[in-house]
């Protein structure tokens, strides 16, 4: 690909090349992984213990920092004992990519430690339900109060100051606060989500609103359109696939939200899943759930844009220029 | 008249025809009249007047052309007369009742393109009929009607943003037109058109105006387009914006495109060129061109 490929200015690459392009952009991270993974000169900070020699704590499968092993084994050599073995090794916290594919396997092939533990795949579902539930009544108050405040600006005027005060609140600030109101269990996560997804929600989506070409309100009022049929026939279906792409952005933002969520009150869901495999040092398992987690985010993303060109045939073209 | 007459007649001389068609037009009910009208903004450097003491009365069939230098307020008046603005003073009345918002009674193309993107052709031209209660029966039927006028029938299931800027006007209008308003507004319709689609759809509407009962009040800032569809055209002048005259069109109808060149449309081109661009009394926006020649060419392209 010659330079002009790569610095030309907002041309449309031909398919080929935008798949080509596109794999690379998670091709890279993935091959700076396994270089730093399987090259033996590339970083590899610590030493795996093969034989312990005759150091007394060492033991194999033992990871010890590289200074250390060096200072043991002259240590042993100036004593004339047998030396210890090893091999350059990453810190535990940076599993290779195999064993996290792997991870992806058994963590769902692997029954739970504890009797009353939950499965990978429940865990998930949990977690699921609980975004669900946050964003859907996020959005039941948000997208109409947004709506509403795009179109009259005393409504805007009246709401959106406050609006704008409290979405600077972090929302896990609420946590304690949610507890103490909805009990431990599902309630206040989604109350966090709420919390954190709302108040963004009634400003991006009023903005939205705002942006409506007003000359379709006036084109319509010359048509004979009235008051609430205003609102039902030209602001709702003339933001809608605007709307749609603000929501696909905030449910992003919703994910972000449940991490901390989770974490509220009693554990649940991934994030408890997360938590328990990192105590247990099984950080294979931890990137498995986070990429799992990034996984069901980008697909539900994907299947939401393909959705869209069903849903506006309209903008298609508009897209495309 | 005699083409090889050197000297243009002078506009106000209408031919025989002409006098009579327009005493005939003066006798027909007064559809759109505008008693003493004024608009003033108000703004941080205190109160500017876009329109002052306008009068003028458009009949039952009449295609009355506005025209004036920019800034003189001909885009406010069409606002007002829409009701999407309101005047200061002053009176607008349809049919001898004020008026007082924007209605289906009084159509309006607007210079953009506001079709609804999110509608088909076909729906676009339902969105009236179907605001006023007709029944989506009849809706339709009507929709298709009035697309068959403009021409589009065969795109009444296309999106807006696949049609060409033309296309785009003509379902505006049939949109107009299928509430059956009194008067049709429009402002500055053709103007974002190049000058063979404009010229097209010139005598595509004056086609549609001989065809049906309205009353257009069209405003341009094109000359030729004044004087190629107007019966009258109602000069403006601007800061403030006054009405500077009202000219009688001499040209017959049916027009037709060779009238672009006749003695009366330049009689009558010359006169509103002088209108138009009368000398400024005031000071305009102050931006004076200093030109230094800026080439080492030695000769003068004039």
């Amino acid at each position: 690909m010659k330079p002009a490929f790569w610095f030309a200015l907002r041309k449309t690459l031909p398919p080929r090349s935008k798949l080509i392009v596109g794999s690379c952009s998670f091709l890279l991270p993935l091959l700076i992984w396994c270089l730093v993974s399987y090259v033996p000169f590339i970083w590899h900070p610590k030493i795996q213990i093969t034989s312990p020699g005759d150091v007394e704590y060492f033991q194999n499968g033992m990871l010890v920092d590289a200074a250390d092993f060096v200072s043991e084994s002259d240590n042993q050599r100036q004593l004339g004992k047998i030396l210890p073995q090893g091999v350059p090794a990453n810190p535990v916290y940076l599993p290779a990519p195999h064993q996290v594919a792997l991870a992806f396997y058994t963590a769902f092939s692997t029954e739970p430690k504890q009797r009353d533990g939950l499965w990978l795949h429940e865990s998930l579902w949990h977690s699921i339900q609980v975004i669900f539930w946050g964003f859907m009544i996020s959005s039941l108050l948000g997208v109409p109060l947004g709506i509403l405040c795009g179109t009259y600006p005393a409504l805007a005027r009246l709401f959106e100051p406050f609006t704008e005060f409290f979405r600077y609140l972090p929302a896990p600030a609420f946590g304690a606060l949610a507890v103490a109101i909805l009990g431990i269990y599902d309630g206040p996560k989604i109350a966090v989500i709420v919390i954190g997804t709302f108040f963004q929600q009634v400003l991006i989506i009023s903005n939205t609103t705002r942006k409506l070409d007003f000359a379709l309100l006036e084109a319509s009022m010359t048509l004979g359109a009235r008051g609430i049929k205003l609102l039902t026939h030209v602001v709702i279906p003339g933001i809608l696939p605007d709307l749609y792409r603000d929501q696909r952005i905030l449910l992003g933002w919703a994910w972000t939200y449940l991490i901390v969520a989770e974490l509220i009150g009693s554990s649940s869901g991934i994030t408890l899943f997360i938590t328990q495999q990192a105590r247990y040092t099984n950080f294979a398992n931890v990137y498995a759930a986070i990429m799992m987690i990034g996984i069901i985010g980008l697909g539900t993303d994907l299947l939401l844009s393909i959705l869209e060109k069903h849903l506006f045939p309209w903008e298609r073209a508009a897209n495309r220029d | 008249m005699n083409p090889t007459t050197p000297a243009l007649p002078d506009y106000l001389n209408l031919s025989e025809t002409v006098r009579e068609r327009m005493a005939r037009l003066k006798e027909r009910e007064v559809v759109l009249e505008v008693r003493n009208m004024g608009k003033k903004f108000k703004t941080r450097r205190g109160d500017v007047t876009a329109l002052n003491d306008i009068n003028f009365k458009t009949h039952r069939r009449e295609l009355v052309c506005v025209i004036g230098p920019s800034g003189c307020g001909k885009s406010t008046l069409i606002r007002i007369l829409a009701g999407l603005e309101s005047a200061t003073s002053g009176e607008v009345l349809l049919d001898d009742k004020p008026v007082t918002g924007p209605g289906s009674e009084r159509g309006m193309v607007f210079q953009g393109y506001t079709l609804f993107p999110w509608l088909t052709v076909k729906k676009n031209v339902m969105f009236g009929p179907e605001m006023n209660q007709r029944g989506s029966f009849t809706a339709e039927r009507e929709a298709r009607q009035w697309l068959e006028l403009v021409g589009l029938e065969k795109f009444a299931d296309v999106y807006p943003h696949q049609l060409s800027g033309g296309m785009k006007q003509r379902v505006a209008i049939a949109r107009a037109l299928v509430n059956q308003p009194r008067i049709l507004l429009m402002d500055e319709p053709f103007g974002a058109l190049d000058a063979q689609t404009r010229l097209k759809m010139q005598t595509h509407l004056l086609e549609i105006w001989k065809n049906i009962d309205i009353t257009i009040l069209f405003i341009t800032h094109d000359l030729d387009e004044a004087i190629f569809l107007a019966d009258r055209i109602l000069v403006l002048k601007a800061n403030p914006g006054e009405v500077a005259e009202m000219i009688e069109v001499n040209l017959e109808r049916p027009r037709r495109v060779e009238d672009l060149t006749s003695a009366a449309f330049m009689a009558t081109k010359a006169r509103l060129t002088e209108l138009i661009h009368a000398p400024v009394v005031e000071p305009d926006d102050g931006v004076q061109l200093h030109l230094l020649r800026m080439t080492d060419i030695s000769d003068v392209v004039e």
